[in-house]
């Protein structure tokens, strides 16, 4: 049952001196911060922040995570998001001593343990994306996009065509971190109009590449789930050029163990280890994005990386390294080590075979749903699709005034979590769906049965007027951009008297 | 399935990868193991994190003790923080574009917010960023487009080294040039930044305290910054907030920061939480995620990802940042934080850090060759210099079980102006979690006199923590 | 101002004089195209603004533009009325909606649309 008390916001919750958390009485009396510190660096009192028990941080933090909809307690269709099942055994393992809680700046010689995985870690990647560097450092996939277009900027200088190689091309249906990762980067961006097919038309990528170009940036399989099948002739052209190919892959999920980016001439490429490694997306992160790229690329990465330096097979022995014409750094410390090693789990667990399990099973599923789903959707490219698909919700907008969103919406009354919605932006009332391979044939049968009823069963204003059971229904978005509120203001504190609070231990 | 699809088997789905790039052999990979081997194995592999010295005599088996700093400290995590980020609600969702299905964690980001603001004194603060040094970097490239300044952005040499260099890194093909301003006497000496600070400056980036624990003179640097109309960014501690006055009281047009202190495990260096905080009026160039109180269909008040129109879903190449996913899952951790420790949880705390620190810099100045640094009031981190280089001194300490430093020789030498002798500078810090005790027992491993140190009764002195 | 007396850019900014001054805008058209307006993003007075350039922005809840000056000369004045509430722009862009005010450097209306085929120039985008 909701307990609308407990989610009032925690500042209305404030009561003076209410207080959770207790420290130790002081065991070094003399020091004290007035004493040490001038006073005007001093603030004349603590911030404002909230007073509250444990049992109401708890209640109202609990209470909260009951409005959300998530992997562990819904089906999650998100495409290009790879919502797949976190398997629990990685949480344990990232928390245990030794593994949790290093202090970055520990000697690299108490740390050989972490260094040992994240070397193993680098081979793996390295090794499934056909790629030899790797650079673990990224926070995030589009971090990963940046520092790789960086990478690729320091190797075109140090060639002497820095000022030569500007523009950074990519696909229409390209995800918005390559553009903005581009433009960052300091290049000029040059994007291809969408095509029919949904795959890209080498005569106009001919006609806009040229030695004035750097890197082609693109997803393969591409946003649309389709495999891009000219990829070889398009890497071919662009290294023609000079230029180099930059292989976005939120999209992953589809081809491990089946190809590898390296293989169809790709020269860099970034890991989302939150989708495709199953480090949990936590709410919109941590993220975890290392790069792979060629080995002539490989003196600009980012450090430090991992090294090998002696020791025995039983016990190796590694240290931090720089590489030689490092880019820097893009971050402090080593990377998203928390993130880095639940993929690290997720490796040693699948495995070889594992893992082409994965890409095997995530296709079949999006095939299956998009064959469920084919008679009462539009689905604008053709079959076979790869781990997603792309179907529009155009027929029912026009025939029934139901939008993508409607039916996104009314999902949710459901439980299942809408798909991505308006996106990529070349189809119209575009829904694009991504299964996972954690999924059971049960769940996919269901799933397009509820889709089935919402557009042929269900009356057209229910549908539209939908969420109907949600927490919230449809909150006023323009409101929220015309005046922005992005931090409250407390309402009620101070309106118990101090004498009545029971404080937690 | 296979037959709903019209295929024979999953190889006719796959034909689609032309066969001159599939993939003809088995991944190099090593062998799979199930969960209890993968638990064996990585059990393992943490021993090795963990030595086996004498810190097991002094510490009854346990881990070293930290004395270790640089940005990244070891604060106590209270169990209930674990407990809600351990909530698959909250940790296995994704990014709450369909608020409907995400109040839970829209509000938690609202809240986190909230106390951001409620921090550092200002109105605006995102859902959080990276880390504190992509923070400050995104400070600066807001600073450039709000004040179309392309010339240069100057930061002090008082500012973590690693921030610097990712500031650095990721500008480096952007029109600004990053000019730093030496700190060779550990606060940074006002008529040298003032010089630096050019009508074409964008940005001033000030760590207070500084990298080195040392106060800096914060409000004339933000006073000069303001003067030649250049912006100001505060690189701050959040635990140090419980004593210091805040960076919009101190002047600071932006504020960013490591929120690691606020209830994250140390985890080798990630994932932290970048905080950002600035002034109203650049709210809509502001950077990452934004929440935002609004109502909804039947008038209720609830929460949305605002402003989405900055972000790079929408406006790709022309978008405030690249930035995509945030740090939600620490951005909880922390809100959880500071809602158990309130305002006199966090003052405790900081006022615990910097006794400890004061004591555990006048026991360790008792070792031969060991002196401040510095003459300048510090927080809650000191640098020591030990003659002759720092090296020894710690190896010192790690083989009676304690952990110290950044030495400064780990950072490129570069960063540091040579006049500093930078390989003999060493930063500690002691928080609320280190006792006086621990202290000592350092104090007396590091002095000359082996009679003074009880390692050698060989028995454990202090029980687990 | 009537939009017939105006000139056009294709990005749907209008031009038009206020004797020294020219008054820039962006038409109906657009705005009805844009939906929910949430904010305006103007230049400065006294930048320079020049003629096929961006001067600012406009946002929708879905979607940001660029704005483009029709129009090359110092900004004498904006509307900043607009930056707190964009509802003039929304229901009188040829009016109360204006964006900023120019001291032009020239005449020209070289390579702009008048009123006649501006109104042409929509019908065949609308399609």
């Amino acid at each position: 049952m909701r307990n609308t008390l407990a989610i009032r916001p925690l500042t209305e919750m404030s009561r003076p001196g209410y207080r959770a958390a207790r420290f130790p009485t002081p065991d070094v009396p003399d020091h004290a911060p007035a004493d040490v510190l001038p006073a005007g660096a001093l603030a004349a009192a603590p911030p404002e922040l909230p007073e509250l028990t444990e049992p109401d941080v708890i209640r109202h933090f609990t209470n909260l995570s009951t409005l959300n909809m998530s992997v562990d307690t819904h089906f999650y269709p998100l495409g290009s998001c790879t919502m797949k099942y976190n398997p629990k055994r990685h949480e344990r393992l990232a928390g245990l001593p030794g593994i949790g809680d290093p202090h970055p700046y520990r000697d690299e010689a108490d740390l050989q343990g972490m260094l040992q995985i994240l070397h193993e870690l680098q081979g793996m990647l390295a090794e499934i994306s056909g790629l030899p560097a790797v650079s673990l450092q990224p926070a995030a996939g589009a971090q990963g996009e940046l520092t790789a277009l960086l990478t690729a900027a320091a190797y075109f200088r140090d060639r002497g065509e820095g000022e030569q190689r500007r523009k950074v091309i990519f696909p229409s249906s390209a995800h918005g971190t390559n553009p903005a990762s581009a433009a960052l980067a300091g290049f000029d961006t040059v994007q291809l109009k969408p095509t029919k097919t949904g795959l890209t038309d080498l005569d106009e990528l001919a006609s806009k590449v040229g030695e004035d170009t750097a890197v082609f940036m693109i997803t393969n399989p591409n946003t649309l789930g389709l495999f891009e099948k000219d990829i070889e002739a398009i890497t071919a052209l662009l290294h023609d050029h000079g230029a180099l190919v930059y292989i976005d892959g939120a999209n992953m999920n589809a081809i491990l163990g089946l190809t590898r980016p390296g293989d169809f001439g790709g020269d860099m490429m970034h890991y989302n280890v939150h989708k495709t490694f199953t480090g949990p997306h936590g709410g919109g992160g941590p993220g975890a994005g290392p790069i792979a790229v060629r080995d002539f690329l490989g003196p600009y990465l980012p450090g430090p990386v991992v090294k090998k330096v002696g020791g025995t097979p039983e016990r190796p022995e590694f240290a931090l390294h720089t590489p030689s014409k490092s880019i820097g750094r893009v971050r402090s410390h080593f990377g998203n080590v928390g993130i880095l090693l639940r993929g690290y789990f997720y490796l040693r667990t699948l495995a070889a075979a594992g893992m082409r399990d994965v890409s095997e099973r995530a296709v079949l599923n999006a095939n299956y749903l998009r064959s469920k789903l084919k008679d009462v959707l539009e689905i604008p490219h053709p079959a076979p699709c790869m781990h997603e698909f792309v179907a529009s919700a155009s027929r029912s907008k026009k025939n029934r005034q139901i939008s993508a969103m409607d039916v996104a919406k009314r999902l949710l009354d459901y439980g299942v979590h809408a798909p991505t919605v308006y996106f990529p932006l070349d189809v119209p009332e575009a829904l694009m769906i991504e299964p996972t391979e954690t999924e059971s044939k049960a769940t996919l049968d269901q799933f397009a049965d509820i889709v089935r009823d919402i557009l042929t069963k269900e009356d057209a204003e229910t549908v539209k007027t939908a969420p109907h059971t949600t927490p919230v229904r449809r909150p006023d978005e323009v409101k929220a951009a015309r005046q922005p509120v992005l931090c409250g203001v407390a309402k009620g504190c101070g309106t118990v008297p101090v004498d009545e609070v029971t404080v937690s231990a | 399935m296979l037959a709903e699809v019209g295929a024979e088997s999953v190889e006719d789905l796959l034909a689609q990868i032309p066969a001159s790039v599939r993939l003809d052999r088995p991944l190099n990979l090593p062998e799979g193991l199930c969960e209890s081997e993968l638990q064996r194995h990585v059990a393992a592999l943490a021993e090795r994190n963990r030595p086996r010295d004498a810190a097991n005599f002094v510490h009854g088996g346990g881990d070293r003790v930290c004395f270790l700093g640089g940005g990244v400290y070891d604060h106590f995590v209270p169990a209930a923080v674990d407990e809600i980020a351990g909530r698959g609600e909250f940790y296995t969702a994704y990014t709450p574009y369909q608020a409907e299905a995400s109040q839970g964690s829209l509000q938690a980001f609202f809240e986190f917010q909230t106390l951001v603001c409620r921090l550092t004194g200002f109105t605006v603060a995102n859902a959080s960023l990276y880390d504190g040094g992509t923070a400050a970097a995104e400070a600066a490239l807001l600073a450039i487009r709000e004040t179309k300044r392309e010339g240069r952005v100057v930061v002090l040499g008082s500012v973590h080294p690693e921030y610097r260099q990712t500031l650095s890194t990721l500008l480096e093909y952007l029109p600004a040039d990053v000019v730093t301003v030496d700190c060779p006497n550990g606060v940074t000496d006002v008529a040298a930044v003032e010089a630096a600070l050019t009508d074409d400056t964008a940005a001033l980036i000030v760590q207070h305290p500084n990298f080195f624990g040392n106060l800096e003179d914060a409000e004339r640097l933000f006073a000069a910054a303001k003067a030649k109309g250049v912006i100001s960014v505060q690189v701050f501690d959040p635990v140090t907030l419980g004593l210091l006055k805040s960076p919009a009281e101190l002047g600071a047009d932006i504020a960013v920061g490591e929120g690691q202190g606020l209830g994250i495990p140390m985890q080798y260096g990630g994932p932290y939480l970048g905080l950002f905080a600035c002034r109203e009026e650049f709210l809509r160039k502001t950077p990452g995620r934004l929440i935002g109180r609004t109502e909804d269909a039947d008038g209720r008040e609830c929460y949305v990802l605002a402003l989405q129109t900055r972000e790079q879903h929408i406006r790709r190449g022309k978008a405030t940042s690249n930035i995509c996913s945030n740090q939600g899952l620490l951005a909880l951790r922390a809100t959880v934080h500071l809602a158990l420790l309130g305002p006199q949880g966090l003052r405790e705390v900081a006022d615990l850090s910097v006794r400890k620190t004061h004591y555990l810099a006048d026991r360790l100045c008792e070792t031969p060759g060991v002196t401040k640094a510095f003459d300048a009031p510090f927080v809650r981190e000191v640098c020591l210099r030990v003659e002759g280089g720092a090296r020894g001194l710690l190896g010192t300490a790690r083989a009676a079980g304690f952990d110290l430093g950044p030495a400064l020789s780990r950072f490129p030498a570069e960063l540091f102006p040579a006049e500093m002798r930078a390989e003999e500078l060493v930063l500690v810090a002691a928080t609320e979690r280190r006792t006086k005790q621990e202290i000592d027992l350092l104090a007396a491993a590091l002095s000359d006199d082996p009679a003074a140190t009880p390692l050698d009764r060989g028995e454990p002195v202090l029980a687990v923590a | 101002m009537s939009p017939d007396e105006l000139h056009y850019l294709e990005s749907h900014e209008w031009v038009g004089r206020d004797g020294d001054v020219a008054v820039v805008g962006i038409s109906e058209f657009a705005v009805n195209q844009l939906t929910d307006l949430v904010y305006v993003d103007l230049p400065k007075v006294g930048d320079t603004v020049t003629r096929g350039e961006t001067f600012g922005e406009v946002e929708s809840v879905k979607a940001v533009s660029d704005l483009y000056s029709p129009v090359t000369g110092e900004v004498l004045e904006v509307n900043s009325g607009l930056e707190d509430d964009t509802s003039p722009l929304s229901e009188d862009p040829f009016g109360k909606g204006w964006l900023m005010k120019v001291k032009p450097s020239d005449d020209s209306v070289e390579g702009l649309m008048d009123g006649p085929a501006y109104r042409e120039f929509c019908k065949t985008s609308d399609q």
